[in-house]
């Protein structure tokens, strides 16, 4: 679709959408957000590249093969699970790492990150690998 | 340290292909070093067994389910875990000379450690779950191996054939298992071990016992399940030495000695598990008279010995476990030499039809030696290890009974006939005249004579000195197979009473049957049914193959509206069928205390849902439905779940965008379909939308469970270090639900990509659109 008003707007939307699915990601332990809906976001920027510049334009931006998206989610996810076996505990166990930044307060870091931007590139990955194949086809 | 025995040979299995590119032609003797270095750990693990100190270790797997990863090395164990580990060591220093560099032995090395590694789980695991786990493990690389050369149509028959009988013997092994645990109150063998007398008195031991045997009989060939093992022969020799004759075939001897202590011991254990291996042990003898190649000569022999392991486990007496473990070991020694050395003879000779074969000696004279030491072994010749194994196999028996000594003498008998036709004939006996060698022979490489003659020389010096086995091994493989401490003094030579005439007169006997052994052949051959187990098993397979055709033909039928009715059609009455159960139809009381705006969102989904169903444009229907979507969320957003809210919000923006990506595909908007059919449709679609309407009023009203959502909201901050219960239950509480859905996307995601970038390879021209699917897919 050779729209001018698209084009501009999916230019400069693109990085406001990734950034805002990398906050829902990153908030989502504590208010509304996750890996699920974060991921969803990231793949809707992608989804407006290719429906305003097409899928060949938007697997350049994009740079990273979907399936691969898929790939490392799943791994990431299955890997946060199996941390806990050297740890002696039962798979997926959370566990928690609390980081002092000084004046900042402090960071809790844990497992469950790691598996919610599994979730995150997992989700990001199929919704663009159906999008840009959809759209590849005929 | 045991957990990594395991490991690391899982390791080995992955770093295989580097090494084998790295070394090239030496790759053998390089990998090697693990295996061997396993067994050198294995044996530094024995003195300490006879001070009765036990290695174990458990890992936390899942403590609410009884599963650890729970590994514990006592006799028994170390006994086969010597054999995997030493016997291994040499295969793999043999296939390096047998493959060479031309073969994918990459990927023959790869699946062989994993076999070794999952072989030394099963041996090595304490919890039942487990050793279930590493027990399919062997299955499953016995399959890969067994069809390793996947171009030959009978090597991936044999596999699968393989595959099918042990495996799902393993699969109703578990039931056994999981039923043992219930009943014997504890998933670790260890502690099972202890409380056989329970097991034994509960109503539920029959059935255990003979799910258990189904699976060790499988994995181990026994009588009726024995066919599949001849078959496997079809494997690289080198396969067939380690998983086929020396260790994963006797999986099932060591699950039953391993349970001995449980299940064992009773008239019903005797008759099932000493008669099933007696009976297998005289039909694998039996079945052996007719063949003339070597490695199918070997396999049914094979077959008698697993039998007389099994029978051994069955009497269940000291001296019958004493005998059970020394032949153990024997016949791993002499049996792994027999088929190396079919290897090297096949190798370099190009056949391995006994008809054909004689006089290599001059040709192979270290081959020839390692093949007469075991052969001599295997027909138990005084002096051999073969030997002080088959009398104590006769001492056993003579406690038992009559019958028992009659069925010993006859399988010990029949396999003395093989040991010489396999191991002694082809070497030392004049070539037939008439037959040239497909290839003129010569002394197989180095790799290729060193397992052969180191085996063949154990059986040898291990059975002039029995007594360094005994005090080292025997006994405390035999403590454990027996549940208790015992002492084992072994000797050579017991002096000339009965059982050694006996013995005697099965050499003599046999030596007369291999001097008429062509006519024996021939008779046998002639009297060989046309049929047997193999036919009922491909029988079986077909009626299997034809009713999942026909089910496909039925059910399949490539028509989506079906398809989509049948899934309504189900999960409408399954539904309706659970609301009649819990329910009872009581429709709680409703409060209609709206507020204005509620009520006007309701009004827009349902206006938006009349359009999308009346709608003549496809677009418009979409459009319409993403109203009705979008609707749903804002009601989520005004009864507080902004998560839910937000995700609905994206998925209906995204769906809209996939609609219409697909519609370019489709062609244009028609009714096709004729009155009575959208008649049907809209009672359908009424129905279900009413009962989905009456579930959702009657299960907020249902509870089955106590609910968990308090619980959830009490640990979210403390225990999951989250203040969003949503997203703490989608990663952290359910993380394992949350694991197995997003695996599901990610299949789903390949399957979309798969099928259509198949589509694009069929209908290479641009823009051309695929009219077949369009017509037949769609209901427009």
């Amino acid at each position: 679709m050779t729209s001018l008003i698209l084009r501009t707007m999916v230019r400069l939307l693109l990085p406001l959408l990734l950034m805002f699915s990398v906050f829902l990601l990153l908030r989502g332990h504590n208010e509304p957000g996750g890996g699920f809906v974060g991921g969803l976001m990231a793949a809707t920027g992608f989804a407006l590249v290719s429906i305003a510049f097409g899928s060949t334009t938007a697997r350049q931006v994009l740079r990273i093969d979907p399936l691969f998206l898929i790939g490392v989610g799943l791994l990431l996810a299955l890997s946060s699970g199996l941390v806990t076996l050297w740890l002696n505990q039962p798979f997926l166990t959370g566990i928690w790492y609390k980081l002092s930044l000084g004046t900042f307060g402090k960071l809790e870091l844990g497992t469950p990150l790691l598996f919610d931007i599994g979730v995150y590139l997992t989700v990001w990955g199929v919704t663009l690998t159906i999008i840009f194949a959809l759209e590849e086809v005929g | 340290m045991i957990i990594f025995a395991v490991l690391s040979g899982f390791g080995l299995a992955f770093l295989a292909p580097a090494i084998c590119r790295w070394a090239k032609e030496r790759s053998g003797w390089w990998l090697a070093i693990l295996p061997f270095a396993l067994t050198l750990y294995f044996f530094s693990l024995l003195p300490g067994l006879a001070e009765g100190e036990v290695q174990s270790l458990a890992l936390a797997w899942s403590k609410e389910l009884g599963l650890t990863f729970s590994f514990r090395a006592d006799g028994l164990s170390l006994a086969f875990a010597l054999l995997v580990g030493g016997v291994g060591a040499l295969v793999a220093v043999y296939a390096g000379g047998y493959f060479g560099t031309k073969a994918p032995v990459e990927r023959f090395y790869f699946w062989l450690f994993f076999f070794m590694a999952s072989m030394l789980g099963v041996v090595l695991a304490d919890n039942v779950i487990l050793l279930f786990v590493f027990w399919e493990l062997t299955s499953l690389s016995s399959f890969m191996l067994i069809g390793f050369e996947h171009d030959r149509n009978e090597a991936r028959t044999a596999a699968i054939q393989a595959l099918l009988v042990t495996a799902s013997g393993g699969l109703v092994m578990l039931a056994g298992f999981v039923l043992l645990a219930q009943i014997g109150g504890s998933w670790e063998l260890s502690s099972l071990v202890l409380r056989g007398e329970n097991v034994r008195a509960n109503p539920l031991y029959l059935a255990v016992l003979f799910l258990i045997l189904i699976g060790a009989f499988t994995k181990s060939a026994q009588f009726p399940f024995h066919f599949w093992l001849p078959n496997a022969m079809q494997a690289p020799t080198p396969v067939s030495t380690y998983l086929h004759a020396a260790t994963m075939v006797k999986a099932g001897v060591y699950l039953l000695a391993r349970l001995y202590p449980v299940l064992g011991g009773t008239p019903i254990w005797l008759w099932a598990v000493g008669g099933v291996g007696a009976a297998t042990m005289v039909l694998g003898g039996a079945l052996a008279l007719s063949q003339t190649d070597m490695k199918r000569l070997l396999a049914y022999s094979t077959i008698s010995a697993l039998g007389s392991l099994v029978m051994a486990i069955g009497i269940g007496s000291e001296t019958a476990l004493k005998a059970m473990v020394l032949f153990l070991l024997a016949h791993g020694l002499y049996k792994g030499t027999l088929f190396l050395v079919t290897g090297s003879v096949d190798h370099e000779s190009g056949t391995r039809d006994v008809r054909h074969l004689g006089g290599l000696r001059r040709a192979m004279p270290y081959t020839a030696t390692g093949s007469t030491l075991a052969a001599l072994s295997m027909a138990g010749v005084p002096l051999f290890l073969g030997f002080v194994a088959k009398e104590y196999l006769y001492e056993a028996a003579y406690k038992v009974g009559a019958l028992w000594i009659t069925l010993v003498f006859l399988g010990a008998l029949l396999n003395v006939l093989i040991a010489f036709r396999v191991g002694v004939a082809p070497f030392w006996l004049p070539a037939p005249a008439e037959s040239g060698l497909p290839k003129r022979p010569h002394e197989a490489p180095w790799s290729m004579v060193v397992g052969p003659l180191v085996l063949g020389a154990l059986s040898l010096i291990l059975g002039v000195f029995p007594q360094v086995l005994g005090s080292v091994l025997v006994a405390p493989a035999l403590s454990a197979a027996a549940g208790e401490r015992l002492e084992v003094k072994l000797a050579a030579w017991h002096g000339v009473n009965e059982i050694f005439l006996l013995s005697l007169l099965t050499l003599g006997l046999g030596i007369g049957l291999f001097a008429i052994r062509n006519d024996v052949q021939r008779i046998a051959a002639r009297l060989a049914l046309p049929w047997g187990l193999d036919t009922l098993y491909q029988r079986t397979l077909d009626g299997l193959f034809a009713l999942a055709s026909l089910q496909t033909r039925v059910l399949q039928h490539g028509y989506l509206r079906y398809y989509l009715i049948t899934i309504i059609v189900a999960v409408v009455g399954i539904t309706a069928g659970g609301l009649f159960r819990w329910g009872g139809g009581s429709l709680p009381h409703l409060s209609l205390d709206l507020r204005f705006y509620e009520l006007g969102i309701a009004i827009i989904i349902v206006l938006a849902g009349g359009v999308a169903v009346l709608s003549r444009s496809r677009l418009g229907a979409v459009a319409a439905l993403g109203v009705a979507g979008y609707g749903v969320a804002s009601i989520y957003l005004l009864f507080g779940a902004p998560d839910l809210a937000m995700t609905q919000f994206l998925i209906e923006s995204l769906t809209v965008v996939l609609f219409v990506l697909a519609f370019y595909h489709l062609p244009n908007f028609a009714q096709l379909t004729p009155k009575r059919e959208r008649m049907r449709d809209v009672v359908i679609a009424l129905i279900t939308g009413g009962l989905m309407t009456t579930f959702v009023f009657v299960a907020g009203g249902i509870q089955i469970h106590p609910s968990i959502s308090q619980f959830f909201v009490e640990n979210s901050l403390p225990l999951a270090h989250g203040r969003n219960i949503v997203n703490v239950i989608l990663v952290d509480f359910r993380g394992l639900d949350t694991l197995g859905e997003i695996t599901v996307l990610g299949i789903a995601g390949i399957g979309v990509f798969a099928l259509l970038k198949l589509r694009m390879d069929q209908h290479p021209a641009k823009g051309g659109r695929p009219a077949q699917a369009g017509t037949k897919g769609g209901k427009e």
